[in-house]
């Protein structure tokens, strides 16, 4: 068979196969379905692409003074958010202050890019997650090294949406982890009480713990004694987050091998050394995919925080929108904070994709 | 290898620290107390701050009078209804919105998964961009941004877009025809007669596939009596069918069927979130199944469609049930986002109730509640499914 390759004269493929051409009709045009589609496809692109393109961009209006000015234009209304912007990014932190939070926000995007990169994963990175988060407390709250003390109901806007997705994860972490450990574990009482746990809160939509937290807490709690409104929407966003958390890391338990289990028991390690050395490193590269899709999930659930009034991204733009002077632009603002959303979570997304192949050590198929 | 307990000379079992087993009693005898402390300590501040508010607990204000208005109801409901029968309408808003959200999710979020997948570029391309910028924007700004959409940017009624005939969008909602008249019934009789032939004739068709080995055309069968069953309902009724078509009479619309901003503004951001996470289930599905089936459902001769039907769907769908179940519970949760723009689903009619009296705890408890009974009930049914479709092993 060799030989009678080797012998024939090598033709270049036919012209229609190859280049521009070539790469049409196999992707576009290869049967009528599929050029059918194309041309269905092409005409609603055509419809809506030129007509999105003229409102975003070219009859924008960047500059105007006033939303009357703004109107005329017939375009989206940019300069809207260039009057805004410190209000939707910021809140009603002090105005001259706003160089705080602005750092505190580059404290934690710095932290999070940081911890995404494999030269940064020694064991002083969690040292280095106390001392940025302490950073950011002392940043934002103020009150010492000459800064002036600001009340956390004064927070908002984007640093408070990082705030309350980092701690969150940051505390819902460890917390799942124990949960997922509890739920795998042999005695009956512990898992009876993790798998109850898990379970109401995953049955539950996570307005209702919201609600729960701002309006069912304070009876909990002795009198006279009370938690702050953001420290109680945190502890709800804690929670919630645990319980999932907790499932995707029962995944990968139940993914290593109990040969692992036994091999770790035969080298007469303790229960948590057993863990900490042996299960857990195995178990949580496996489930890094789902677990990323959870931190994804809670840095958009943060936006829920809106229904019990704490003053986050979205709730800031709500405000930005309900200015009776610049009235009838919600689109603009919804894009805009909608775009901030998509560029954490798509990146963060992308970021996990290139982690599970950087982590590929064959154990799959 | 002497076993413990065989062994002749079997150490007394003597209360010590090392033996695993007490060790295992005491952990779990603390963390039973923990737990019983902390809830006997919230529930005893939680009577004790009752008492001093004057606050009642129980459920006897259900049987009290509601007196607020709701916006929309699939069942009768005035003011002087009590909070029961309101708290009950808001749960069947949240069931209509989810069911018809569970729906057309699944249907949308199918066609866009096969899309992302087709070797089309310029479809795949289009679908993955949906998919990703639908998946990393939160719901609640979603609706939000529809909600502004058509209360804001839409037209008022008198001029408001006219996409079908019959059909308007304005910043009241959309206006859709609907059909009255008494052919409706037999006609929805006729398609009830329908579904049970084609069940019936579905089964006889695989028993005598299975004997005879002979292949019944059962798809164009079942076409046919869905089509013809309801005709022959209209025809035998005497063909009194009316077209209701909404029409502008002063400042709003009189007659066809309502769906009001909120509705139409929660059900639009509900499908669109949920389809594109549907969209990545299906991908996945169908990707898990080895390209090998397709070329052996080839090799003996199956068409495309049987292909799909009988050797790559079936396989597909393991993969995709579980997935598939937690973004029905997902969209089913999300629901309860109304509150935010105001459609009276039950977290927002509960809402209102508590404001008015008081009852803070039994409130949240039924949300709780209802959320954990329709939650339950969705994944007993997708296990059930699960379970029939899974894997039958030796």
């Amino acid at each position: 068979m060799n030989q009678a390759t080797a012998t024939a004269t090598e033709l270049p493929p036919p012209r229609v196969h190859q280049g521009a051409i070539g790469w049409m009709r196999a992707s576009l045009f290869s049967s009528p379905l599929n050029t059918l589609l194309t041309l269905l496809v092409a005409w609603l692109l055509l419809m809506v692409i030129p007509a999105m393109v003229e409102w975003l961009f070219i009859r924008a209006d960047f500059s105007a003074t006033t939303a009357q000015e703004c109107r005329a234009s017939g375009g989206a209304c940019w300069a809207f958010i260039v009057e805004k912007h410190r209000l939707i990014l910021f809140g009603v932190y002090p105005y001259d202050e706003q160089w705080r939070p602005l750092l505190a926000t580059i404290i934690l995007i710095a932290i999070i890019v940081c911890s995404c990169m494999r030269r940064f994963w020694k064991p002083w990175l969690g040292l280095l997650w106390i001392a940025a988060l302490t950073l950011v407390g002392i940043l934002m709250w103020g009150g010492v090294f000459g800064l002036t003390h600001v009340e956390n109901d004064r927070w908002g806007g984007l640093p408070l949406t990082l705030i309350l997705a980092t701690f969150g994860i940051a505390a819902a972490f460890p917390f799942g982890l124990l949960l997922a450990l509890g739920r795998r574990s042999h005695m009956p009482a512990v898992k009876a009480v993790c798998v109850i746990y898990i379970e109401l809160i995953r049955g539950v939509p996570l307005i209702s713990l919201l609600f729960m937290s701002s309006v069912m807490l304070p009876l909990f709690l002795p009198e006279g004694f009370s938690i702050d409104k953001l420290l109680r929407a945190q502890i709800a966003l804690i929670m919630f987050a645990a319980a999932y958390i907790a499932e995707t890391v029962r995944g990968g338990l139940q993914a290593i091998p109990a040969g692992q289990y036994e091999g770790a028991d035969s080298l007469g390690l303790s229960y948590w050394q057993q863990m900490r050395k042996i299960i857990l490193p195995q178990a949580l590269k496996v489930v890094i995919p789902p677990l990323v899709g959870i931190f994804i999930s809670l840095f958009k659930d943060t936006s829920l925080v809106v229904i019990i009034g704490i003053f986050d991204l979205t709730q800031a733009a709500k405000t930005a929108v309900a200015d009776a002077a610049w009235r009838g632009f919600s689109a603009e603002a919804y894009l805009f904070i909608a775009f901030i959303y998509f560029i954490f979570c798509f990146s963060i997304s992308r970021y996990s994709q290139s982690l599970e192949r950087h982590l590929q050590t064959g154990h799959q198929r | 290898m002497t076993n413990k307990r065989t062994s002749p000379q079997a150490p007394k079992r003597r209360l010590s620290w090392n033996d695993p087993s007490v060790r295992s009693w005491i952990y779990q005898v603390l963390i039973l107390g923990i737990v019983g402390f902390a809830i006997w300590y919230l529930v005893s501040n939680t009577l004790h701050n009752l008492a001093v508010r004057n606050i009642s607990t129980g459920f006897d204000f259900l049987d009290r009078e509601a007196g607020f208005a709701i916006g929309e109801s699939s069942i009768a409901y005035s003011p002087a209804d009590t909070y029961g029968r309101a708290i009950w309408v808001g749960i069947l808003n949240t069931l209509r919105v989810s069911i018809l959200g569970i729906v057309a999710a699944t249907i949308l979020g199918t066609i866009l998964g096969i899309a992302r997948l087709s070797k089309n570029w310029l479809l795949s391309r289009v679908a993955s961009a949906y998919i990703e910028v639908m998946r990393n924007v939160p719901l609640l700004l979603q609706l939000f941004f529809w909600y502004a959409i058509i209360t804001e940017s839409m037209p008022g009624p008198r001029d408001a877009l006219k996409p079908l005939p019959g059909v308007f969008i304005s910043n009241r909602g959309l206006k859709l025809p609907g059909v009255h008249g008494d052919a409706l019934d037999w006609m929805i009789g006729g398609l009830g007669l329908a579904i049970v032939a084609i069940v019936l004739c579905a089964h006889w068709a695989r028993k005598r596939q299975e004997a005879t080995g002979q292949i019944f055309p059962l798809f164009r069968v079942a076409a046919g009596l869905i089509i013809v069953l309801p005709l022959a309902g209209w025809l035998v009724s005497g063909g009194s069918l009316a077209l209701d078509m909404p029409v502008l009479k002063g400042f709003n619309f009189a007659g066809g069927i309502t769906l009001s901003p909120e509705f139409a503004a929660l059900l639009a951001g509900l499908i669109i979130y949920t389809s594109a996470f549907v969209a990545e289930v299906v991908r996945s599905g169908i990707q898990s199944v080895n390209q090998g089936q397709w070329e052996a459902a080839g090799a003996i001769g199956l068409s495309r469609a049987r292909m799909l039907r009988l050797v790559i769907l079936p396989q597909a769908l393991r993969v995709i049930v579980p997935p598939m179940t937690s973004q029905y519970l997902n969209l089913t949760k999300n629901s309860s986002l109304a509150v935010a723009i105001g459609y009276p689903d039950i977290v927002s009619v509960v809402n209102t109730t508590l404001n008015q009296t008081g009852q803070a705890i039994e409130g949240i408890l039924i949300i709780m509640a209802a959320y954990l009974t329709v939650s339950l009930s969705i994944s007993i049914f997708m296990n059930w499914y699960n379970k029939r479709i899974a894997l039958v092993e030796r």
